[in-house]
């Protein structure tokens, strides 16, 4: 593999070590020379000093110093890091020369010797002149020297050479060759080592030095280029971490530059070598020896090196240059390299959210694919983007894909996407031209007559013969198959739509519905077959069109060929079938529509719509249809616009409309409990006999709970029905009835509570009928409903009364009072109370008999009758509450009630009457009136209530009216249980209704005792007659 | 001036879409339909407290090698893109969002034409012409 320009350069990618030259070595004549070279070379491992070493003659030239600069004030860099530098370091300018020379201590040519060797050292200084390269000496002995400090002679002639070559003491050595060579070259290296490290550190502090001479506006970019120096010669130093630190700096640095588009690339590759420094932990020098290009900086553009300005000088240049590039892009296409960078990027733009980029570039990587002959992979892509430009909308892209897909298709010879792709760029999403469509289509048709395709345009052309062997191979394997192609996912060039004549279809007539096709394609193109399936599968073999059936019975408006799709012409095909009577209430929906292609036999393509047609486009087609104001042209009368029509892919069976009349008659309101009549009248206006008529009847479902229970219902209305009756009676065979004929029946139904309730009459029938040659029996209902009202019959009302028609709150323990009791009648109709009966409670007694009074009785609306029983109550002590009374049974019916019907017993539960007791209870015997100036006698009775013996005061107050005699004030005593009669003699003094004298009573043991209940038992007045003619009639006579 | 005009619709599907005949026209519709990315990305990032004082243009989309990709979007989602040429230096900020409002009012002609169908293609004269217009200028 070629370097490219994104790969990093080698000087920027191997391990930056000490550069040190060797001169005054022969090591291709010199055996000695070559074994010291040998020595530095061989077995570089880890463990020595990281020194690179080169052999250099004595009078190499070393790269000039550039003159330093005094100031940077009037200089403008330009550019961050020239492409030469870091080469230059590395190889070029180093950091220490050795200069090897032989000469022994013991040497009889000393002084000659002496200056040769001082005028090396000088060649080589006048090389380096300006750089701050160390200089050392190394003098081959042949004599192993003697410890330091023993031969004066050695160190005499030492510090002369060291005079002469103006060395210091540390840069003179001496490799003494022996047997020890290696051991004395390693320590060698280590003094190397240290002066280059000065050398570099000397070369850090220099660089450094600049910084103070720089201005933030115009030196950006040697800020990034001092860092970068003191990094790379840190590294140089093996100081890690300070280079480390300073490419941070630099990084830092380069992040403040003036971006712009014309030095992004620039920025960005520094920023890429910088970063890389700071991240790549020294690796080893790379072995690729290669030079890169020739640019002075590295990132700028050839053709405008070393410009700092972001407006363009010249844009043709520009355009020119970057043509040029493209250019050279051209020449070196290399699939691989681009498909990997173009798979990292969709990795890349997956991850930012970017779903268009990644799209497109996951089209170009397909296309990369198909230049590269990987059609596999190639369509994998593909395929796997179109989805997301058909559900965009974006035909012109998607028709692009496509037109690459079908190219793959056709080279590798897959018949099922051939055919699909196929399918769509024949279809109205595509924007191929028609001549383009025509050939498609010629092909298609070709395929599905089992014959091979024309090759596609602009395909490489060996690639052509190996997919025309494999057409031929699959022609030869004839019968291979029927492909199946569900269509919501892409929008083929066939469209369809199905629609139920109606909403809902009564069982008795046919189920009609179109199936309405198009064809998008240039030329018309035949179908073998079209069919239709639905949810119950039995009517599948129905709707279904073959070649072979005669079809002239569903297509209309045929101008050629009955199984032929004419471009742009929407064809209606009609289908009926006959529901089934099962399906009554049920739900026909399409599933699927098939369109066949080709034939069974051979190959063919089924196009399979779900539901009711439509595929990926027609949803939004249809969006836009419906919001559309546009009036469509007229078209002759049997063709339609496609758009004008709506799918309607589901459709209801309901049952056959009845023909008989149910008619209901009832005398409402409902009363109470009453077996409330309701007559139900069927009439059959059918044709023909109808069977096995049922009724149900009775409380229509749904209604408050509580109403089942307190509804009941019955066909006898003789006998009443209780608990055990239900709510509502179902299927109550009526038998079969003629046309014209009617039946009546009778319903009786009980409510047991008040309120309004919904009544079902609902009646079922079977009838025999024929439609479209096919006999079948339908289920006919008609059902009838009616609200009725619950009312009672009656209210009653009851009060006591003491014995002098006085409302009482209480009664006494003992003394009789009266129950009355006052039936109002509520109900609409006349009602006869039958009877009625007061049954009372155990602790209550009747004074009399207790008879009905308002047997027979017939109330009209708003009548009353009224009963009244004097009862007594026995004492009972203090009873929480009161005492129960007992209940009150009226029986009774509507007085228009036959015979038979049930009389109605209505229970009311007498209310609770308090009991108190007396301790005296006093009544008087006197007549019902008086007459003026005749004695009227008065007994009052006294009876002692307690068990106590009682002392009474009694005393009657004269009055106006009335003369009396008796005692008239007495105190006596009752025993417990006896009564004391007081008589006294009243005589009428005026005429009218008279106050009586009264009595007054006081009890001594019982204070509470007051006259004013007195006045409860007794009368406090009577009516006195005006005296009698009678006597004197014949004075009157006389006058 | 501008080497393609587009106008997308707010389900994102093409309604107009024009650009220069001497270039590869698919070019441009791929680079019209990636630079929805940003459009989207630039409109979620707007948040939606701030729909009624928002700026309609959303400017530099993406630049490209040779073309620089601007967009616009109406308060109904309606996206305007143009591609310009980048070394067409005379293009600045303010010309280009002028171009934009021309365009906007354009299409707003476009959509007050009781005949036009909201979400249809755009397909009018006046609005071609000044399309046309646009692209012709500096040509």
């Amino acid at each position: 593999m070629s370097p490219t320009q994104w790969d990093f350069p080698v000087e920027l990618c191997c391990r930056p070590m000490a550069f040190v030259t060797l001169t005054g070595l022969d090591v291709v004549y010199n055996a000695v020379h070559r074994a010291v070279w040998d020595a530095f070379c061989a077995n570089r491992r880890a463990d020595r000093v990281p020194i690179s070493f080169k052999v250099l003659p004595g009078d190499h030239e070393y790269p000039k110093c550039r003159p330093k600069r005094t100031s940077y004030e009037w200089y403008i860099p330009k550019g961050i890091l020239k492409t030469g530098w870091m080469n230059k370091h590395l190889n070029l300018v180093p950091a220490l020369v050795v200069v090897f020379y032989e000469l022994d201590w013991d040497e009889p040519q000393w002084k000659e010797k002496q200056s040769e060797c001082a005028t090396r050292v000088e060649i080589v200084r006048q090389s380096l002149q300006g750089r701050n390269t160390k200089v050392a000496v190394v003098l081959i002995q042949k004599k192993t020297p003697l410890p330091p400090g023993e031969d004066v002679t050695a160190s005499e002639r030492a510090a002369a050479l060291c005079n002469a070559c103006e060395l210091s003491g540390k840069s003179l050595f001496v490799l003494p060759h022996t047997d020890h060579l290696v051991g004395y070259i390693i320590r060698l290296e280590n003094a190397f080592y240290e002066h280059a490290q000065t050398y570099y550190y000397t070369e850090i502090r220099r660089v450094k030095s600049h910084k103070e001479f720089l201005n933030k506006t115009t030196h950006q970019l040697l800020f990034v280029r001092h860092q970068f120096k003191i990094a790379f010669f840190s590294e140089l130093k093996q100081d890690t971490q300070n280079a480390l630190k300073n490419y941070r700096t630099a990084y830092n640095l380069v992040h403040e530059l003036r971006a712009h588009e014309t030095n992004i690339l620039e920025i960005k590759t520094m920023a890429g070598f910088i970063n890389y420094k700071a991240s790549v932990t020294y690796p080893n020098p790379d072995p690729l020896e290669t030079q890169t290009g020739v640019l002075d900086f590295y990132g700028q553009r050839s053709w405008r090196q070393g410009v700092l300005s972001f407006d363009l000088s010249d844009p043709e240049k520009e355009k020119v240059g970057i043509l040029a590039i493209q250019l050279k892009e051209r020449s070196v296409v290399h699939s691989e390299i681009i498909i990997t960078l173009l798979s990292n990027a969709v990795a890349q733009f997956k991850k930012y959210k970017c779903p268009r980029m990644k799209s497109h570039l996951m089209v170009q990587m397909g296309e990369e694919y198909y230049y590269a002959k990987d059609y596999t992979k190639a369509l994998k892509l593909l395929d796997y983007v179109m989805c997301d430009y058909r559900s965009e909308g974006w035909w012109t892209l998607l028709t692009s894909i496509l037109t690459t897909a079908l190219k793959c298709s056709y080279l590798m010879a897959q018949l099922k996407d051939y055919i699909t792709y196929s399918l769509e760029l024949l279809g109205r999403a595509s924007t191929l031209k028609d001549d383009q469509k025509s050939r498609i289509e010629k092909n298609l048709i070709n395929v599905l007559m089992n014959e091979s395709p024309d090759p596609e345009p602009d395909c490489d052309v060996l690639a052509v013969k190996t997919a025309q062997k494999l057409w031929s191979d699959r022609v030869s394997l004839a019968g291979s198959g029927v492909f199946t192609i569900g269509v919501q996912d892409f929008v083929p060039f066939v469209q369809c739509k199905a629609k139920f004549h109606a909403p809902s279809f009564h069982v008795d007539v046919p189920v009609r519905f179109d199936i309405y096709l198009k064809a998008d394609c240039p030329h018309p193109i035949r179908f073998s077959k079209l069919c239709v399936s639905f949810n119950n599968q039995e009517y599948n073999q129905f709707c279904v069109i073959e070649e072979a059936t005669k079809a002239s019975e569903v297509l209309e408006n045929l101008t050629q060929g009955k199984m032929c799709l004419v471009p742009g012409k929407t064809r209606k095909f009609l289908f009926k079938f006959v529901a089934k009577t099962e399906d009554v209430g049920k739900k026909i929906e399409i599933t699927s529509v098939d369109l066949v292609l080709g034939h069974e036999t051979g190959r063919c393509v089924v196009l399979n719509w779900q539901g009711g047609g439509g595929d990926a486009a027609s949803s939004q087609e249809a969006l836009q249809a419906s919001r559309s104001f546009k009036r469509r042209p007229k078209l002759p009368d049997n063709e339609l616009h496609w758009d004008s029509i709506v799918i309607q892919a589901s459709t209801m069976i309901i049952s056959r409309v009845p023909n008989i009349s149910v008619h209901l008659r009832h005398d409402p309101p409902a009363l109470t409990n009453e077996m409330y009549c309701l007559v139900v009248t069927v009439e059959s206006h059918e044709k023909t006999r109808i069977r096995d008529v049922k009724l149900t009847a009775g409380l229509k479902p749904g209604q408050d709970a509580n109403l089942t229970q307190k509804t009941h219902v019955s066909l006898h209305g003789t006998e009443l029905c209780d608990e055990s009756y239900p709510a509502l009676l179902t299927d109550i065979p009526v038998g079969d009835l003629h046309p014209g004929e009617q039946l009546e029946k009778m319903l009786y139904v009980r409510c047991g509570t008040v309120g309004s309730r919904m009544f079902l009459v609902y009646v079922s029938y079977l009838i025999n009928t024929t439609i479209e040659d096919k006999e079948i029996v339908c289920k006919c209902h008609k059902d009838e409903t009616v609200t009725i009202e619950t009312v009672f019959p009656f209210d009653v009302a009851v009060k006591f009364v003491s014995t002098k028609f006085e409302h009482l709150e209480r009664v006494y323990a003992d003394i009789p009072f009266l129950l009355m009791t006052d039936l109002l009648s509520a109900s609409p109709w006349a009602l006869t109370i039958v009877s009625s009966e007061l049954q009372l409670a155990p602790s209550m007694t009747p004074v009399d008999q207790l008879e009905s009074q308002v047997d027979k009785v017939v109330l009209q609306t708003g009548e009353s009758a009224s009963e009244c029983f004097c009862l007594r109550c026995p004492s009972v002590g203090n009873v929480e509450g009161g005492v129960a009374t007992g209940h009150y049974i009226i029986s009774w019916k509507r007085t228009s009630a036959m015979g038979n019907v049930p009389v109605i017993s209505t229970a009311v539960t007498l209310p609770h009457v308090i009991v108190e007791n007396i301790p005296l209870h006093v009544n008087a015997d006197l007549p019902s009136f008086g007459r003026v100036r005749e004695s009227l006698p008065v007994r009052y009775h006294l009876q002692n209530k307690t068990s106590l013996v009682q002392d009474v005061e009694i005393s009657v107050e004269p009055s106006d009216a009335f003369m009396f005699s008796g005692l008239k004030q007495i105190r006596l005593r009752i025993l417990p249980g006896t009564e004391q009669e007081m008589l006294y003699n009243f005589y009428p003094l005026m005429a009218g209704y008279q106050q009586l004298p009264s009595l007054n009573v006081n009890l001594l043991r019982f204070p509470h005792f007051t006259n004013q209940l007195l006045r409860r038992f007794i009368p406090t007045s009577i009516f006195v007659k005006p005296q009698g003619r009678l006597v004197d009639d014949t004075s009157i006579a006389a006058a | 001036m501008a080497v393609c005009v587009a106008v997308i619709a707010k389900e994102n599907y093409p309604l107009y879409i024009r650009s220069i005949p001497t270039e590869n026209e698919l070019k441009f519709h791929y680079m019209v339909h990636t630079s929805l990315d940003v459009v989207d990305e630039k409109i979620s990032a707007m948040g939606k407290a701030l729909v009624d004082q928002r700026e309609l243009y959303l400017g530099l989309l993406y630049p490209t090698e040779d073309y620089k990709v601007y967009g616009y979007v109406t308060n109904s989602k309606v996206k305007f893109v143009m591609v310009v040429d980048s070394s067409n230096t005379a293009l600045r900020d303010n010309e280009i969002r002028s171009m934009f409002r021309k365009l906007h009012n354009s299409y707003t002609d476009v959509m007050c034409n009781p005949f036009y169908n909201p979400g249809d293609r755009i397909q009018s004269r006046a609005f071609d012409s000044m399309v046309t217009s646009m692209m012709i200028q500096v040509c």
